[in-house]
């Protein structure tokens, strides 16, 4: 089982739900990353996912494309995000999945990114533009370096599709909780009851839930309904204008919201 | 496998559109097949479009060129002035079927979004076009008619604030309001099945080409020309060719300030596969997979990803892709007005621009068809600022 898995079945076994915050690689700059991911995982993140910055964003909304661009523009690649993990992985307390777009896999080879990502220091892998149906030569690769793969689910996903991704999951099955993507919205979608149900009898893996959740309030009503949440964009706004200490701040809040 | 040129094309999209784009195929698979969807398109290329466009011995051209005879396929004098508008009618026909009254859609020089934005006036739709800030202020005349036309022009000032940027967008919207809206892509680029329903709908300028060719010269011509960008005015003029590996094809690419600087649209030259808007094909990136800006000084060519059924026919070495500079492009506008009183898009004046290299090489008794995809009204305010002259 990889590192991700065995933390989630832990939780699940004691009834607590994971907090599972995401940050950019490099932004506002990679010292500041490094300082974010202690912070978080000090505040209580059960895993933590690590943005690596991408030109062309499909699934992210203008808080996280700005936050990529800005890392490109100030010169983050893959080597000095995996340099950076490998020195700051010995200090935190859990797993670090990275968030990436599928081009910069594919350009480095499969089998090369999932070594190197393993080598970091890395725990498993989240990919938002591969559907699990293109994703055999990854899994293989992403299985034989112990890295855990989460495939995405949406509300329009039918029950095939969900189950589709439950089986090549193997750290946790990502539902997205709206139509649309990445960042803050007012309230939750009202149809989230219904779809998180919808998965939960579909998959047999832990089902965290994210994009639209920036609230302590809405973490809170989301943790409800599955066995984590996970918070992006609201932490790279508040790591953009407030530094690292208050996107540490809102993570703590985030933390205490979601509680067993 | 489904979906896939050899090892290119496939769906690498967010989930949240892969249940739309099987809905998409599956409607796509009921209606190629339907009389009655076929014959209302039908109606609408000859009625409402104009078609078929003619095939022009471009003679005063030719003689200057001194050797093969160039023909042009007239898509410039088809409805909003250029091919965009075969895509468009097929596909807004498909979304009316499919009950999607909201259409999306993204555009580089503006064609296809004047072409989008035509449809949706025509079936009473709700529209936005997508559309890079720099390429709105290069092609303004453009926005003006799509606004005209009641489409809701929207500008993207992210990245290159070019047709990457808003194709982008486009999918982001998609992606937001999925169960009412419908993506028009506006070339044979995105996930499957755009790639084979912008291709489907674009054939017929080659099937008319083909026939005319044969009707006008007796005979199948030596070699066909069109510029690639997307690659939909090249597709739709080469399908009908490719069961005829006698004739040589032949897509164009921007060279933009030439290969070597780097500043080009040359995506098929220069490129290597990778995944870019839901599709793997050749594209312009890094080693570390960044997707890089292209150059070139039409808007239309100016993408740094190219169609996956192009990258298979380069890899398969059926159709032979080379470049033109913005230079050469901007020459061969000028001979093409000058000499046959026809302006055209800077898009379609680089495959002129091939034609005219390679027919001085050749004799005078072969013939070469060009695509001429579009007019070039769009692109006075360019061309004279290359040269100084206010419009």
């Amino acid at each position: 089982m990889n590192r991700v898995a065995e933390r989630l079945a832990g939780l699940r076994a004691q009834g607590c739900k994971a907090f599972v915050p995401f940050v950019m690689a490099g932004y506002p700059d990679l010292e500041a990353t490094a300082r974010l991911l202690v912070g978080l995982s000090r505040a209580g993140a059960d895993v933590i996912e690590l943005g690596l910055p991408f030109s062309d964003p499909l699934a992210d909304g203008p808080v996280n494309q700005s936050a990529a661009h800005a890392a490109l523009a100030a010169g983050t690649t893959v080597d000095r995000v995996l340099a950076l993990l490998a020195s700051v992985t010995p200090h935190l307390a859990c797993p670090v999945m990275l968030f990436t777009y599928l081009n910069p896999v594919l350009q480095a080879g499969p089998e090369v990114f999932a070594a190197r990502a393993a080598a970091a220091g890395a725990a498993g892998l989240v990919i938002p533009d591969l559907p699990p149906e293109a994703a055999g030569e990854i899994r293989a690769h992403a299985r034989e370096h112990g890295l855990g793969l989460a495939f995405l689910v949406a509300p329009t996903s039918p029950e095939q599709r969900l189950r589709l991704a439950g089986q090549a999951s193997s750290a946790f099955v990502y539902a997205v909780s709206l139509r649309g993507v990445t960042g803050e919205r007012q309230t939750l979608p009202p149809d989230l009851p219904d779809f998180l149900q919808r998965v939960k009898r579909q998959v047999a893996q832990p089902v965290l839930v994210g994009f639209g959740i920036s609230t302590p309030a809405q973490a809170r009503e989301a943790a409800r309904l599955a066995d984590g949440v996970i918070v992006g964009s609201a932490l790279v706004r508040l790591a953009g204008s407030g530094g690292v200490d208050a996107a540490c701040g809102l993570a703590q809040e985030l933390r205490e919201a979601i509680r067993c | 496998m489904r979906g896939y040129f050899g090892p290119y094309g496939g769906q690498f999209v967010p989930e949240t559109v892969m249940a739309a784009l099987e809905e998409l195929e599956q409607a796509y698979a009921r209606y190629r097949e339907d009389p009655v969807f076929q014959a209302d398109l039908a109606a609408l290329y000859r009625d409402y479009a104009g078609r078929p466009t003619p095939l022009y011995h471009a003679r005063r051209l030719s003689a200057e060129a001194g050797g093969a005879q160039i023909h042009l396929k007239r898509e410039d004098l088809n409805h909003t002035g250029a091919h965009k508008l075969n895509n468009t009618l097929g596909q807004i026909l498909l979304a009316q079927r499919m009950g999607k009254r909201r259409i999306v859609a993204e555009t580089g020089a503006g064609q296809h979004g004047v072409a989008t934005a035509t449809v949706a006036a025509l079936f009473g739709c709700e529209c936005v076009i997508y559309m890079g800030a720099k390429d709105m202020a290069r092609q303004a005349p453009n926005v003006a008619r799509m606004r005209m036309l009641g489409a809701e022009v929207r500008a993207v000032a992210s990245g290159s604030q070019t047709l990457k940027d808003a194709t982008s967008e486009a999918i982001r919207d998609w992606v937001t309001n999925v169960e009412d809206t419908y993506y028009l892509i506006g070339s044979v680029v995105g996930p499957h099945p755009y790639p084979t329903i912008v291709r489907d709908f674009q054939a017929i300028i080659g099937r008319e080409a083909l026939a005319q060719a044969r009707e006008q010269l007796g005979r199948l011509p030596e070699a066909v020309y069109a510029c690639v960008g997307g690659g939909s005015n090249a597709i739709g003029i080469f399908t009908a060719f490719l069961a005829h590996p006698e004739v040589r094809l032949v897509g164009v690419e921007a060279a933009g300030l030439g290969l070597e600087t780097g500043a080009h649209a040359a995506t098929l030259a220069c490129g290597r596969p990778g995944v870019l808007h839901g599709a793997l094909s050749y594209l312009l990136c890094t080693k570390e997979g960044q997707i890089q800006e292209a150059h070139s000084i039409s808007a239309g060519l100016d993408y740094p990803g190219v169609g996956p059924e192009h990258s298979w026919l380069k890899d398969q070495g059926r159709v032979t892709y080379t470049a033109a500079t913005d230079e050469e492009a901007l020459a061969a506008f000028h001979r093409l007005t000058r000499l046959e009183g026809i302006l055209p898009a800077l898009e379609s004046a680089h495959a002129v621009a091939a034609a005219l290299r390679d027919a001085a090489r050749l004799p005078a008794g072969q013939n070469l068809v060009v695509n001429l995809s579009g007019r070039g009204d769009k692109d006075l305010a360019i061309v004279a600022g290359e040269e100084g002259v206010a419009v």
